[in-house]
């Protein structure tokens, strides 16, 4: 059709001002996509966690331990399947800054409640025979560029001294949302340790984990854990590994906010300059819309043409803007790899990316296809000249 | 052509415009008729309404009231839609400033009233050829109007006004933007459509040498129709 034709044309008539209307829409887009992938790179540990978990920790606080002998007592709750047991640990890897998550586990129910995290038999086997044997996420590993029977010291902070551990192998995610970055070691290394040097602090438990055998299960269990140690001196609060990750992810929830926040207002700018931008051009085509009319088109054609132009526009900035997204967003998972473990370009940020870009170019068009349809033929005939 | 019905029958014009609160009355009580295979001239001061009489028997203004009918049918009474429809099938505009889209090389120009005719793409790139021939200008049809001259542009615009083939050319000062030469050879231009091909011309005009091309001369001032000579 020849309106096509008329309006890609239009679109690049102008060449400077559609440039500039197409870069900026790119950086918008880039930015939005960037912005909504932190935010789901945020959510992402939440989103991994498995249905069929609870986790049990202290109703106080999570900073306060619970006694080991109660593994005993959870695993007799109906429902419960497996128990596994682990501590936050809280170290760094030689300078304070290397940061990452580490925990010691009892392992072989850990791995068992964790098949999402895939280890090779040969390296499964080694660490569970090696007391100070460790596991570490395979991004971790890469990049302090530990290899397999490394020794790996760690500096506590919770539990002070240098800790050594031997690398016995690397976990891989199942699926991209699975977090690579994690380290985990044998909880009775510590706990051994810790009879002998701080003998207080020993046989306690920072936090259950409990596989029950169908998710449907789960409110029961956790509210039978509960009962069973009400009125004892450490009362406990069980709750699914998503509700848990949830609080865990609720302490940022302001500023996720404002992350959301911010990015509509990327894309609210960012129309108001194509619409800036479909305002000129129209102001400038009205002769042309008006001879258009005169020959018998209708305003069906001028609407084609204008938001037509106006999604040529914001379509090619919006690509340009995902072609971007990917790059940057490597640039962005490597860098800061530790504190968003997970980040991927989900398919519905770009399919955002793509939905705001085509609510920009509609709303950029609609005020101009309006005035240029509702101009009296005459009127817009002597605009020429 | 003696004894035919005349192509359009004007009665009882009346227009005026709206400036704020204010209203300026611009046609006021015209009546007269034009006659098939017509070459008219319309004269007159700038601002004496001759733009607007035109748009409304072109069928691109609505009137206060009156009637006009044209070739049989009541234009005032069509719907924009009708109207639209009915330009496109009898009204060939021409324009003091061509009014060619920028972005369409010449031949597209030609082509574009042809998209409303339900012709197949060959057939309207073989007319649009044909009326660019018409006009001596087959050898610019790739060109974009802004590398045509003004009697260059003036002629695609004439080329797409013929193509459809319509009874009627309405032409608003077709040669004010040419120099004397380029305005000589659109008259003759139209002198042969009007001839030749037996259209019916309405021209508005202020120079005196392009009203002499015009079988019949007719006067307007201040929005009143003074009869000229007939
Ligand atoms: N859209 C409009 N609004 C108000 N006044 C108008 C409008 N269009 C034309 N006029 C006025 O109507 C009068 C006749 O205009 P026009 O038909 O263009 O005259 P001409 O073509 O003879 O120069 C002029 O006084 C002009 O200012
Ligand atoms: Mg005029």
């Amino acid at each position: 059709m020849v309106v096509l034709k008329i309006l890609i044309r239009n679109a690049f008539r102008n060449k400077l001002r559609t440039t500039l209307t197409i870069f900026g829409v790119a950086i918008a887009i880039l930015s939005f996509g960037l912005l909504r992938t932190v935010v789901s790179a945020w959510y992402a540990g939440v989103d991994a966690s498995s249905a069929t978990r609870l986790i049990t920790r202290n109703a106080i606080s999570i900073i306060f331990p619970l006694p080991l002998s109660y593994k005993d007592k959870i695993r007799q709750v109906e429902g419960v399947k497996t128990v596994s047991w682990g501590n936050w640990f809280g170290a760094y890897y030689i300078e304070e800054k290397n940061f990452f998550a580490n925990f010691c586990v009892e392992p072989v129910s850990y791995l068992e409640l964790y098949p999402e995290f895939v280890l090779r038999l040969d390296a499964r086997r080694a660490f569970l025979n090696d007391r100070k044997g460790c596991i570490a996420g395979r991004k971790l590993a890469e990049k302090f560029k530990w290899k397999v029977g490394d020794n790996i010291p760690l500096k506590g902070t919770i539990y002070p001294g240098t800790w050594n551990f031997v690398l016995r192998g690397t976990y891989k995610g199942r699926d991209k949302t699975i977090d690579e970055t994690q380290f985990f070691f044998h909880w009775d290394y510590l706990n051994e340790t810790l009879k002998k040097t701080a003998p207080g602090r020993a046989d306690q438990v920072g936090f259950y984990i409990i596989g029950v055998s169908r998710p449907d299960l789960a409110a029961d269990v956790s509210t039978s854990v509960d009962r069973m140690f009400q009125n004892s001196y450490a009362e406990t609060l069980t709750e699914t590994e998503k509700a848990f990750n949830l609080g865990f992810v609720a302490m940022t929830e302001a500023i996720l906010t404002v992350i959301q926040v911010v990015s509509l207002v990327i894309i609210i700018i960012i129309m108001a300059v194509v619409a800036n931008t479909m305002a000129m051009t129209t102001r400038e085509r009205i002769g042309d819309y008006a001879i258009m009319k005169t020959l018998g088109f209708g305003g069906r054609e001028i609407s084609i043409l204008i938001l037509g132009e106006s999604l040529v526009i914001t379509l090619t900035g919006c690509i340009i803007g995902i072609l971007l997204t990917f790059p940057v967003a490597r640039i962005f998972s490597q860098e800061l790899a530790i504190i968003f473990p997970v980040f991927n370009i989900s398919s519905e940020t770009l399919y955002l990316d793509l939905s705001a870009a085509v609510v920009v170019a509609f709303a950029a068009a609609l005020i101009p296809t309006r005035r240029a349809i509702r101009i009296r033929i005459a009127e817009g005939l002597r605009r020429v000249g | 052509m003696e004894h035919k019905p005349p192509i359009a029958e004007i009665r009882n014009l009346h227009k005026s415009y709206r400036r704020g609160e204010l209203i300026v009355p611009v046609l006021h009580d015209i009546t007269f008729d034009i006659a098939d295979g017509e070459f008219l001239a319309l004269m007159g001061p700038s601002g004496s309404g001759k733009t607007t009489l035109l748009n409304l028997i072109a069928g691109i203004d609505k009137a206060d009231s009156g009637v006009i009918r044209i070739g049989g049918t009541d234009i005032t009474a069509l719907s924009e839609t009708e109207l639209a429809r009915w330009r496109a099938d009898h009204v060939g505009f021409i324009f003091q400033f061509y009014n060619l889209i920028p972005v369409l090389k010449a031949i597209e120009n030609v082509e574009l009233p042809l998209y409303l005719s339900g012709l197949t793409a060959k057939e309207r790139r073989e007319h649009a050829a044909m009326a660019l021939k018409l006009v001596n200008l087959a050898h610019r049809m790739d060109h974009y109007p802004r590398e045509l001259s003004g009697g260059e542009q003036q002629r695609v615009a004439i080329a797409r006004a013929i193509v459809t083939d319509p009874a009627i050319l309405v032409a608003d000062e077709p040669t004010g933007d040419l120099d004397r030469v380029s305005a000589e050879e659109i008259l003759g231009m139209m002198e042969r459509l009007n001839h030749e091909l037996a259209k019916t011309i309405i021209m508005v005009t202020h120079d005196p040498r392009a009203a002499q091309r015009a079988r019949t001369l007719r006067h307007l001032d201040k929005g009143y129709l003074n009869d000229g000579r007939s």
